[in-house]
């Protein structure tokens, strides 16, 4: 999956965090295991990564020259695949009449809604399955099971059951959403080193103490996968469902130029889904770089 | 085993060993003559009793060393002592304050080291704590760090520190040295000695290595078809020299005991 927004992540040397402290002498104690730090890598470190995140906005900026060099010698025709230029202009003329902007705010708020749904869904439902041999046993096999439903052949159900309106539209998402995120924030805890709840045990850390100091963050980075999964199946949820029946958001535009033949209001729409998704994705990212900073060599 | 999230549904069964073990309640574990005291502890897997019976009283500042063929149940006694076995039977009577080092050093890797020192501890300034105890092993400079990017030896010095920072009446030192390069193992000896020093737990030392027991302790136990076997005092003063005469005929008896032959006997 090409994502252009990675921007400082290709840095052959990847930074170590560097600790707080000053760390000039440290001990070199244990053979190999010790790793480089300190001194002037960080500024050198910067400045390689930022030239390999400009190092990849070369190929898709030479594509885009190469797709306007087609478009305007008429190799492709406006009514296949409009020129960038042309669909830059459509935007700034739908965002000047209001309709991108509407759009896009309607497809958003579904996919928050839907997303907010079916997060608190997962992770709770991940927590209470992951905690307890008891919460395993109500929740996983049902969960097990619905995972092996197709959600979007659920789409039926959900019109005879919610209607039309925005009901099934963040049901939808919820489905897609909650999912990856259950099964990830599941296998998360319990993938959390046995060794580290003993030593919870021999701290007299408690119950409340082990989630909250071991369980829970041990999860997060397994749990953090599956938010970006989940984001992804939002995105495809919302799509399909906008695709189905709606009457306004990206989808209803998208429908709508159909019918009139608009190619590069059909190209904007589909270009804007794009960028949400990597609007998105990139967020976590940054979260991931921020929540994970403890682990060795992150950002990967 | 199922995978229950090891350690959280076993919480009552510790209790429940701390009650039944509580005989003596009055001169207990910390507050007599004794650091820690085990009369008749066994422990069965399936048939096979591991420990049959094992008796061990470790005196108030008392340094003993544990050692044994793999299999032995040595791990299985301490892990007895550390409150991580829900499943003996038998007398076992600790302090209220017991920690433990692992072989692994067991840093929570998403805390910082600091933080990993003083990690459920209840107390006013836990970074000023933690910066005592980092001083005290050598590791004043990586509070702030991470425990990933400390090196092995680094790592069990923070272990250490979180041990100690909890002014335990015992000490549990299951095999921390057996990970470390030979010379990382020579300082570290000589820190744990320090610290045992300066503090005063009672430490029991479990250990494959008779060399490692005849440096430290000043009685190295044999386990042995589930009990001590075999009792030997160290009276050697320290700091200890291995080629010292006294310990060159002790660990000769200990090696017997573990079933090596001395050298040149063959």
């Amino acid at each position: 999956m090409p994502t252009p927004s990675v921007s400082t992540s290709s840095a052959p040397a990847s930074p170590v965090p560097t600790p707080s402290g000053p760390a000039s002498s440290a001990p070199a104690s244990s053979a190999g295991a010790e790793v480089p730090r300190g001194r002037a890598r960080p500024a050198l470190a910067t400045l390689r990564s930022s030239r390999a995140a400009l190092a990849r906005w070369i190929s898709p900026l030479v594509l885009l020259v190469l797709w306007q060099l087609a478009s305007s010698t008429g190799l492709l025709s406006e009514r296949q695949l409009p020129a960038p230029s042309t669909v830059g202009s459509t935007a700034l003329d739908l965002i000047g009449d209001g309709t991108l902007t509407d759009a896009i705010t309607v497809s958003v708020q579904r996919a928050a809604l839907g997303f907010a749904v079916g997060a608190l869904a997962g992770v709770g439902l991940a927590v209470l399955a992951g905690l307890s041999r008891l919460g395993e046993n109500a929740v996983d096999p049902v969960m097990q099971m619905l995972r092996a439903l197709p959600h979007f052949g659920l789409i039926p159900l959900f019109i005879l059951w919610f209607g039309i309106g925005e009901s099934p539209k963040v049901a939808l998402v919820a489905l897609g959403v909650a999912f990856p995120l259950y099964l990830n924030t599941f296998a998360g805890i319990r993938g959390v080193d046995g060794g580290l709840a003993e030593l919870a045990r021999t701290l007299r850390l408690g119950r409340a103490g082990l989630v909250r100091h071991i369980v829970l963050p041990g999860a997060l980075p397994q749990a953090l996968v599956g938010l970006r999964q989940s984001l992804a199946a939002a995105w495809l949820a919302l799509i399909v469902a906008e695709q189905v029946n709606a009457d306004s958001g990206l989808g209803y535009m998208i429908n709508n130029a159909r019918e009139f033949l608009r190619t590069d209001v059909v190209v904007l729409g589909l270009a804007v889904y794009a960028v949400l998704g990597l609007l998105t994705d990139a967020a976590v990212r940054l979260v991931e770089r921020r929540a994970l900073t403890w682990r060795k060599g992150f950002p990967v | 085993m199922a995978q229950g999230l090891p350690g959280v549904s076993a919480e009552p069964d510790a209790a429940g060993t701390d009650a039944a073990a509580g005989t003596d309640t009055e001169a207990g574990a910390g507050t007599g003559a004794y650091a820690a005291r085990v009369q008749g502890l066994t422990r069965r897997f399936g048939d096979r009793a591991v420990l049959d019976g094992a008796d061990l009283t470790i005196a108030r500042g008392e340094f003993v060393a544990l050692l044994g063929r793999s299999g032995s149940g040595k791990s299985t006694l301490l892990r007895a002592l550390a409150g991580l076995d829900g499943g003996t039977e038998g007398g076992l009577d600790v302090p209220a304050t017991v920690a433990v080092a692992f072989q692994e050093p067991r840093l929570v890797p998403w805390k910082r080291v600091w933080a990993n020192v003083v990690l459920g501890l209840d107390t006013a300034d836990p970074r000023g704590a933690a910066d005592k105890a980092l001083a005290e092993v050598g590791l004043a400079e990586r509070g702030g760090a991470w425990p990933l990017t400390l090196s092995g030896g680094e790592a069990q010095r923070a272990s250490l520190a979180r041990a100690l920072v909890r002014d335990p009446g015992l000490l549990l030192l299951d095999e921390p040295f057996s990970a470390l390069d030979a010379l990382t193992r020579i300082t570290m000896h000589r820190l744990v000695l320090d610290l045992w020093e300066r503090h005063r737990p009672g430490v029991l030392l479990v250990t494959h290595d008779v060399d490692e027991a005849l440096l430290l302790a000043d009685r190295v136990l044999v386990l042995d078809g589930g009990r001590i076997a075999h009792e030997s005092r160290v009276g050697t003063p320290r700091p200890r020299h291995r080629d010292h005469p006294d310990l060159t005929a002790l660990r000769a008896t200990l090696l017997a005991r573990l079933g090596v032959a001395p050298e040149g006997t063959a």
